[in-house]
């Protein structure tokens, strides 16, 4: 029998729910003996000129062993992502001016981390304010520069230069529009961020770091240090939660190395919830107009999509990725025009990042309102609208409008599926009654199709497999897991080839030094590419196996076989004949696989989510009742894996259409910077979620895998807004804000009352 | 996240507790459940020379019948109050009322007395004792004294408490099976672990509201239109008046006043069983 597909518990489990995981700043490395502790002095200001540094007092503080300011650095200020304005660069320690709140100043190493706080107190930094420019479109006005000498706050441009077509929406019985804001999210994971660092007599220096790539991170902080990157090397311990805010090397890191250099010491840095608030990329933050047009039929012809998207103050990934919500734009529909731009403008606010979904739910939240609003306008279902313009089954491969090949579909039986298993047409019936009986709850439905994009950066991963003379398996990868269970999914796809079962096999991962390559954990890679590489490694592993042992077994190799029982070689259709175990050909020869799979392309999985949501009419407070969600990524490794990825990925989904939003004040000031005003979700604002099954194989790998780590984000954000604004359709509301908070719930209604009035 | 050095203290008594504080003035600051004195010290917004812990004092540790009162000991654990069997009888809207704080951490280590002294606005355990038309037993060395809650607060994070004062005990009127008009507590919240953005208190025709100004605050109108005969209708719809609600990122001013009515009303219809 197969392991694949079976609900294997979760090997990591035990360590982690026993002795604990060891994070970053729990490590007590050797190496680590002695490590100063830094602190960074923020700044309390959006946008300022420093006028005045003085650190003498802090100098003074007990156990202070040094105090650096951006000038005692010997650093330049440095391009952190190359694919934006090359001129809005990030100064280690800001010496001239900040442009955020919470921007490093200045660096504090103490002996000991209590001493730390107390001597940062004493750095006095003299500021003279400036504007702060927060909003987008005060930004791309250009009247305020955060970075003068550059002489525009457009830090990329994505087909911004395009013409706009003017006959985008001829012939169009119908065109609606809307400006929509996709709301400025924190990551906001368990585990902050933190950094080891220490240098070795061999000119190398050791970087340990909560990240979701030990590689990308090692570049990073070679490049931005103008190291060779033969001379980093980055170990990840347990990283207890990333959600795309943890892809690739931070500043910090990098400046921990560095003043592990100027002191001579290790030196350590983890930060504080406070300090992660508003020092941590950030995520969406997107204002979006949308316009789309049809036929009162229900048939779209022409969509369009601006985005004008925030990178904060120093571009980051955040400056790219409104590229993916253009390339996903049209999502599951066969649209014939479409036209879509983005501008990303740097603000006086926290930088902005991937955040689990990268683009992608920015670009269903668009595409999905508009269908909303498209139906809303013809009189037509909203789930009808969507099953009449979504591409047929027969259509794939499928070259979107969005320029993308989408691999394999089947929408409209998804969405068929999950209309079904919410009961949809008895739900309307209670709508419609309730809405009748004039009760105080009202009943909202919110139907979502999406298609998203994973595997979408590096196509290629590698892997190797090796047997021990004992028995026991190594695998090493190049992916990066922080809670996905790579150790159980990675061990079950060897064990598919070796029969080895998966106690015996140790998945390894995060350490550039063990593994030179790979691109570690993000836009639900993983499996795609990682997983189905450790699954080639162990069957080149198995061939290899078979040629030693045929020479052992003086047979044909054609003849040999894998008894998975034991984990031997057989020769096949002969038993009791002669067997040789892999641990036995592991004791005359080291039996150990290198091996990269490149899929060459991302794949494309899709789904359709039902959200059905309560409103109080007089309080505009959301519940969410039911989820409904059928999440298509191909054939399933692993049940609880997969449906555990889901979970949390609607959460998260659920949680931005209600809850959460990083908020600032005119003057940039975060509002929302505790997690007692943040509006991270608990289980209590949760519904349990009815998970539906399909499973469409994508032909780009052979075992069919496609992506799900984001599928929840992407599919359940905009059934719940959705369904939020159609609880309150017959009233004339046609669309809310995320997030769908009370505040705004009931303020659409007291306009929506006095419209009618 | 790392507060400022401070010395710390664990006296065996409320008298010794008294005299260290008397000792030491207005650098000295006592710690109880610490659920809200500590968060402010991490932010370093306080930064105490001497932390006085009383979070250990069984004196102040009991909830009993006495005379026409319960009487509560200021150390008494939210989850005490909201377990405690003698209020479950003879005042229910107070262990109704400390079962939504927080989460059950923040029930098992914050304190009634903490949660009076501390004086958010926000808070609910206050605006219920000053529906329950409670008082609070102030100590020092220079004696002890009883404060009508009504009389208690005089603004955001104060109170008439001197600083050489220690609350040791919350009396609340027993009423028991002779409610009148019932009781009933409503907390608006976003999350269900959140603080309030609005909460309304109902007991014996008295209302409290949590949020709606600089302290808890009596709706006045409303008792007052109860009293003489209006329908819960008309009375709720004043619950807003003479009160002046905050802005923040959960509600305007405006959306706590509709609030602060549509809770009355619901409370209200709750308590009188309907
Ligand atoms: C995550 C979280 C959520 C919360 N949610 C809620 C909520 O929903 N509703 C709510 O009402 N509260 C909430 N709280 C606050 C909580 O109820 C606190 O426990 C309470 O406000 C303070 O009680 P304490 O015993 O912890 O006081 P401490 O934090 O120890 O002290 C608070 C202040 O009171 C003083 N003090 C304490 N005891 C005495 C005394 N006997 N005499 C004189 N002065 C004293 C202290 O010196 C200090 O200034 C929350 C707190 C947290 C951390």
């Amino acid at each position: 029998m197969s392991i694949l597909g079976t609900r294997v518990v979760r090997t990591e489990d035990p360590v982690f729910l026993t002795r604990g995981a060891t994070y970053t700043d729990d490590l007590t490395d050797e190496r680590l003996t002695g490590a100063l502790h830094l602190t960074l002095v923020r700044s309390p200001l959006a946008h300022a000129r420093i006028t005045a540094i003085d650190v003498e007092a802090a100098r003074q503080a007990p156990g202070v062993v040094a105090v650096y300011t951006g000038a005692d650095l010997g650093l330049d200020p440095v391009v952190l992502f190359p694919g934006a304005n090359k001129g809005m660069k990030r100064p280690w320690l800001a010496t001239e001016k900040v442009r955020f709140v919470g921007e490093p100043v200045a660096a504090v190493l103490t002996e000991e981390l209590y001493q730390g706080p107390d001597a940062a107190e004493l750095v006095e930094i003299d500021y003279d304010p400036l504007p702060a420019v927060i909003d987008l479109r005060a930004a791309a006005t250009d009247e305020v520069l955060l970075f003068e000498d550059v002489g525009t706050n457009t830090a990329a441009g994505h087909g911004v230069d395009d013409e706009p077509a003017a006959d985008l929406f001829d012939g169009c019985e119908v065109v609606v529009g809307h400006e929509i804001v996709n709301q400025r999210l924190a990551a906001a994971p368990l585990e902050t961020r933190a950094a080891a660092a220490v240098w070795g007599s061999d000119g190398r220096v050791t970087v340990f770091c909560s990240n979701q790539n030990a590689q990308g991170a090692r570049d990073e902080i070679a490049r931005w240090l103008g190291l060779d990157r033969d001379r980093v090397h980055v170990i990840l311990p347990d990283v207890g939660g990333g959600f795309g805010a943890k892809i690739g090397a931070d500043p910090e890191f990098a400046l921990v190395a560095h003043l592990a250099k100027l002191s001579d010491r290790p030196v350590r840095w983890s930060e504080s919830r406070s300090e992660n608030m508003t020092g941590m990329l950030q995520g969406r933050a997107q204002r979006q107009t949308i316009t789309i047009g049809g036929g009162r039929d229900g048939r779209v012809k022409a969509y369009r999509l601006d985005i004008l998207a925030d990178a904060g103050a120093y571009p980051r990934l955040g400056a790219f990725l409104p590229q993916f919500t253009r390339m996903m734009a049209p999502g599951t529909y066969d649209i014939e025009r479409l036209d879509t731009r983005a501008r990303v403008v740097v603000t006086n606010t926290t930088s902005i990042g991937a955040y689990r979904g990268a683009g992608r739910p920015e670009a269903t939240a668009a595409i999905e309102r508009a269908m909303d609003l498209f139906a809303a306008e013809i009189g037509m279902d909203p789930a009808e609208v969507r099953k009449c313009n979504v591409i047929a089954p027969d259509k794939f491969p499928f070259t979107s409008k969005g320029g993308v090949e989408y691999d394999s579909g089947e929408y409209a039986k998804a969405i068929d599926k999950a209309l079904e298993a919410a009961g949809y047409a008895q739900l309307r019936a209670e709508q419609a009654a309730r809405r009748e009986r004039g009760d105080a709850k009202l009943l909202g439905l919110g139907v979502s199709s999406y298609v998203e994009i994973t595997g979408g950066g590096a196509y290629a991963e590698n892997a190797s497999v090796e047997v021990h003379p004992d028995g026991t398996v190594t695998v090493l990868t190049g992916t990066s897991p922080h809670g996905q269970g790579h150790a159980t999914a990675w061990a079950m796809l060897a064990s598919e080839h070796l029969g080895v079962p998966i106690e015996k096999i140790t998945v390894r991962h995060g350490d550039t030094d063990l593994i030179p390559r790979g691109s570690g954990t993000m836009g639900s890679r993983s499996l795609q590419t990682g997983g189905v590489a450790v699954y080639q490694a162990a069957g080149e592993l198995v061939e290899l196996a078979k040629q030693r042992a045929a020479e052992l077994l003086e047979a044909n190799v054609d003849d040999l076989e894998v008894d998975k029982e034991r984990a031997a070689i057989v020769v096949r259709g002969a038993p009791g004949a002669k067997s040789v175990t892999f641990a036995q050909l592991a004791e005359q020869e080291r039996l150990q696989v290198d091996t990269v799979w490149d899929g060459q392309k991302p794949s494309f999985p899709f789904g359709a989510h039902v959200a059905v949501v309560e409103v109080d009419r007089e309080t505009g407070k959301v519940t969410v009742e039911r989820l409904v969600a059928v999440d298509d990524a191909g054939p399933v490794l692993n049940p609880l894996l997969f449906d555990g990825q889901r979970h949390g990925g609607i959460a998260q989904g659920i949680s931005q259409a209600l809850l959460e939003e990083v908020v600032y004040d005119s003057e940039g000031q975060p509002l929302t910077a505790t997690f007692a005003d943040y509006g991270f979700p608990s289980a209590a604002e949760l519904p349990s979620f009815d998970l539906v099954d399909m499973q469409t194989p994508t032909p780009i790998n052979p075992l069919g895998y496609k992506g799900v780590g984001e599928a929840g984000t992407i599919g359940s954000t905009p059934a719940v807004q959705s369904a939020v604004v159609d609880a309150l359709a017959h009233l004339g509301v046609r669309h809310i804000d995320m997030p769908t908070t009370p505040l705004r719930v009931w303020e659409a209604i007291q306009t929506a009352a006095k419209g009618a009035e | 996240m790392i507060p400022v050095g401070f010395d710390y203290a664990r006296p065996d008594s409320v008298d010794a507790a008294l005299a260290l504080i008397a000792e030491h003035g207005e650098d000295a600051t006592i710690l109880a459940g610490g659920h809200s004195l500590l968060p402010v010290m991490k932010l370093r917004l306080a930064a105490p020379e001497l932390v006085i812990d009383i979070g250990r004092l069984t004196e102040l540790n009991y909830i009993r019948v006495d005379g026409d009162d319960v009487a509560i000991g200021a150390g008494s654990r939210h989850r005490e109050v909201e377990v405690s069997e003698v209020l479950a009888t003879e005042v229910p809207l107070l262990p109704a009322v400390a079962r939504t704080v927080g989460d059950p951490q923040v029930r098992h280590r914050g304190t009634i007395g903490g949660s009076l002294a501390h004086a958010d606005p926000a808070s609910d355990l206050p605006a219920a004792v000053l529906a329950l038309n409670g008082m609070v037993v102030l100590r020092s060395p220079r004696g002890e004294r009883s404060v009508p809650i009504t009389q208690f607060y005089t603004g955001v994070f104060s109170t008439v408490k001197e600083p050489d004062e220690l609350i040791v005990e919350i009396r609340v009127p027993r009423a028991g099976a002779q409610l009148s008009q019932g009781w009933a507590f409503e907390k608006f919240t976003r999350r269900a672990n959140d603080w309030a953005i609005v909460g309304v208190a109902v007991v014996d025709g008295r209302v409290g509201l949590v949020n709606m100004g600089s302290t808890p605050l009596r709706a006045s109108a409303t008792e007052a239109a109860l009293a003489d005969g209006a329908s819960i209708e008309d009375a709720a719809a004043l619950a807003d008046q003479a009160t002046d609600p905050p802005a923040d990122t959960a509600a305007t001013p405006q959306y706590r006043r509709h609030l602060a009515k549509v809770l009355t009303r619901r409370a209200l219809q709750t308590a009188s069983g309907g």
